[in-house]
């Protein structure tokens, strides 16, 4: 870049840069006004963006049209020290070494000592849970526990019609997040479709109302997806949404696509003297995602 | 009469009467004549004695090549994510405490919700600009985790990862992990419905660790699941410990770069030695401040105009709902497409169980990072490379490794896609048997093809000696003193002429001449 043509060019870049920094207040500006008048999310995104961009346009624009662009090249030095520098270290480190290596036995004894600090050290971190102990095992659900709706309200067999689901808790759930979790259950009325009932699971029923545990033996999202019609092959199945497995109702929910490797447990059912669904016990295996010791 | 003073910067000598040399530091007699720039420096020198540091700072040299700016993205994303997560902690309550909202969205009114989520509703509707905050962050988020990704791609392909680099890679790779982890734990704080979700197959995945599942599971959540510690335990995870582990991190990643200084492409002019490229001030400072506002401004674009993770139309979280189409952010994608894809096995001996989610959660993760990170020292056993390199090759120079760095990102690529599997049967009306089918054969053969493929075209384009991106340069022949043919360069002055390729590379007169424009 030379001549004549030289500070013109230097000038009309020097104007770019000062447009864009104009600009650049104006949409500060404006951003504030919206600001004063009470704010609006897109105005303040395209304001800020305004603002924000033609600042950065600017400063590129400078430095690019106005500062020296020729590129440099500076020696890169080495990585390593000198060797002397090398053995400097090696010197520090060994000079009084033996006042520490030689001592063994008290070596031996610090690290007892840290070790029996470590240990103790752990104990604090128990406080922050409970020991899992049962929690896992078993559910609030027990014999005569009425299945009751979200709202509270007891459900009898005639609330669900056939090919409908309804999402029940045990009795007594209220607000609690814990038991809402872990005790939910879907109510599916199967009407007269034929099921594979299990062993020692005949009476388990009521009519053609059964309940299976709503959590996913995958990884515990709720099976909230029911496809009562359908061809054969796709009548009666419970989908989990988050990774699709899939549950054959009619087969002891058996599952029947997707990662799920285990049935979903069935709750057993009975009425009691007023004609409201109950519990006849808590279920009788862990319901949700697998851990080590779950049998 | 102008009275500079001695070193004050400039490149005359002192002029003036009386000056007598450092010592004089009073200015008696008059007002300083010595401008801010001079006196600054001065007054931190006296002090601190860094103006040999500060003048290596200046004059740093840093390559200009477009593909290192994906490392200053992913550092420039996370100051505005420091920026913006620190307005936001002035609003959000991480508390799971049941609260009934009154406020001002009106689909909501009424709803019983978290203290939790409903200060996340008001962050977006009542709080000025907290709408634009949050977005921002979000988006930032995403930015932050897709720039890591990109440079790490850039500097795996490149092989700078190679000695003397191999710790910063290997705090890289630290850096993506705690990325990831930060992601997780920032959107799991509103406890709506998708991100309870998450936080749920999140614990089933800490429960399926064998052995120490329940124990990890109840002392990480304070209990069974929902448990009521994990949101005030995550927010200080997500605000202060991993925020924290990052910036050291981060810092001793640009400590190292500083001192080790950076790589660079081979070509006309670069050498092992030498550093090409722009000095810090005042060229490549102001350019990459330039990079930052530009990064902030379109980060305000999203957030005010692509509306993301909007909480208030999933609704608070209720441990017996879901909703379809549950898809975590992007870079949690492959974990979720590997849990959908992971044949449904579990493995039962002796009474102990090990859950299907431990093999695609926890071992591919674990094989995925312990791999990375060991890369640098895999690699050298390969190839039994054990020199420092401070030149990078192209990465069809090395067929086998781009190759399989092209298949590695096949097969994260279909785990991620595997993460949309009900989005693409709803879409394209397939069945998810269909589709989960394609794509467990897919997540094997198309890796396999992808490396042959790649390792292919490399060797090919390696061999044709094409180089697309590199401007041709010209040459002078001229014939020396002795006879033999010379080649110089005479498009950039002052470059040594020392071109690994050409170079004065002396030709002998009877052979077959080729008059080369170009590096080649």
């Amino acid at each position: 870049v030379s001549g004549a043509d030289g500070p013109s060019d230097e000038a009309r870049a020097e104007r770019r840069v000062a447009v864009c920094f104009g600009l650049s207040v104006v949409a500060g500006l404006g951003l504030t006004l919206v600001y004063v008048l009470g704010g609006q999310p897109q105005a303040e995104g395209g304001l800020l963006f305004l603002a924000l961009g033609f600042l950065g346009l600017g400063l590129v624009l400078w430095g690019k049209e106005l500062l020296p662009n020729d590129p440099v090249t500076a020696p890169r030095g080495s990585h390593e020290s000198s060797s002397g520098d090398r053995e400097g270290v090696e010197e520090a480190f060994t000079r009084d070494q033996d006042g520490i290596f030689r001592r063994t036995f008290l070596l031996k004894m610090l690290l007892l000592a840290g070790g029996s600090l470590g240990v103790a050290a752990l104990f604090p971190i128990a406080s922050l849970g409970p020991t899992p102990g049962r929690a896992l095992k078993h559910t609030s659900w027990a014999k005569g526990k009425r299945l009751v709706q979200e709202n509270g309200t007891p459900v009898r067999p005639s609330d669900v019609g056939v090919d409908n689901i309804l999402t029940v808790f045990p009795e007594g759930t209220g607000d609690d997040p814990q038991i809402q979790s872990d005790s939910q259950v879907v109510l599916i009325n199967l009407g007269s479709a034929k099921q594979a009932v299990r062993k020692g699971r005949a009476t388990w029923a009521v009519g053609g109302l059964v309940a299976y545990s709503k959590i996913c033996t995958h990884a515990g999202c709720p099976v909230g997806l029911y496809q009562a019609q359908g061809s054969a092959r796709s009548a009666h199945h419970l989908l989990c949404p988050c990774h699709q497995s899939t549950f054959d109702v009619l087969d002891g929910c058996r599952p029947v696509f997707g990662p799920a490797a285990r049935s979903l447990p069935q709750l057993p059912l009975a009425l009691d003297d007023q004609g409201y669904l109950v519990a006849q016990s808590d279920f009788t295996e862990p319901v949700g995602p697998s851990y080590w010791n779950r049998t | 009469v102008t009275r500079l003073r001695r070193g004050a910067g400039s490149d005359q000598p002192a002029k003036g009467e009386g000056e007598a040399g450092p010592a004089d530091r009073t200015t008696k007699g008059g007002p300083p004549r010595v401008g801010i720039v001079s006196r600054v420096p001065r007054w931190v020198d006296d002090r601190l004695g860094v103006s040999n540091f500060a003048r290596s700072a200046l004059d740093k040299v840093f390559p200009d090549h477009w593909s290192f700016m994906f490392g200053e993205l992913a550092f420039y994303s996370f100051l505005l994510l420091v920026v913006t997560g620190i307005y936001l902690t002035f609003f959000f309550a991480p508390s799971e405490r049941a609260v009934v909202y009154h406020g001002t969205y009106v689909p909501l009114r009424g709803v019983q919700m978290s203290e939790a989520y409903k200060s996340v509703i008001d962050i977006s509707f009542k709080v000025k600009a907290g709408m634009v905050m949050r977005q921002m962050h979000h988006w930032a988020a995403l930015v932050f985790l897709g720039a890591i990704v990109v440079h790490v791609c850039r500097v795996f392909f490149t092989g700078g990862f190679r000695r003397p680099r191999e710790i910063n890679w290997v705090i890289g790779v630290g850096l993506l992990l705690l990325g990831i982890v930060n992601g997780f734990a920032g959107y799991s704080l509103p406890d709506d419905l998708l991100s309870g979700t998450g936080l749920r197959i999140a614990n089933a995945i800490i429960l399926s660790i064998p052995f120490l599942g329940p124990w990890l599971g109840s002392l990480l959540f304070g209990g069974e699941f929902p448990a009521s510690s994990i949101l005030s335990r995550l927010y200080i995870v997500h605000v202060l410990i991993v925020p924290a582990l990052i910036a050291g991190l981060l810092g001793a990643h640009l400590a190292i770069l500083w001192r080790q200084k950076h790589t660079d492409f081979p070509g006309r002019g670069k050498s092992e030695d030498t550093i090409t490229g722009s000095r810090m001030w005042p060229t490549y400072g102001m350019k990459s401040t330039g990079l930052l506002f530009a990064l902030c401004a379109f980060m305000a674009l999203l957030a005010g105009l692509a509306q993301i993770n909007p909480i208030w139309l999933y609704g608070p979280y209720n441990p017996a709902a879901v909703s379809a189409g549950s898809q975590p952010d992007w870079y949690m994608g492959w974990l979720d497409g590997a849990l959908r894809m992971f044949p449904n096995v579990e493995i039962r001996l002796f009474h102990i169980t090990i859950s299907n989610l431990f093999f695609p959660a926890v071992v591919l993760p674990g094989i995925t990072f312990t791999m990375l990170a060991l890369w640098p020292w895999l690699e050298a056993r390969l190839t039994h490379d054990h020199e420092p390199h401070n030149l990078l090759d192209r990465p069809r120079d090395r067929p086998v490794r781009t190759g399989l760095g092209a298949a590695t990102l096949a097969f994260y690529s279909i785990l991620l896609v595997g993460s949309a599997t009900d989005i693409l049967a709803t879409t394209f009306h397939l069945s998810f048997n269909t589709i989960i089918r394609m794509l467990q054969v897919a997540v094997f053969a198309v890796p396999v093809m992808t490396f042959f493929v790649v390792r292919r075209v490399c060797r090919d384009l390696s061999r044709a000696r094409v180089r697309p991106i590199r401007q041709p340069g010209s040459a002078v022949i001229r014939r020396d003193a002795e006879g033999r043919i010379v080649a110089d360069h005479v498009d950039e002055p002052g470059s040594p002429a020392d071109d690994e390729n050409l170079g004065a590379d002396p030709v002998r007169p009877n052979k077959d001449i080729r008059i080369r424009a170009g590096n080649d």
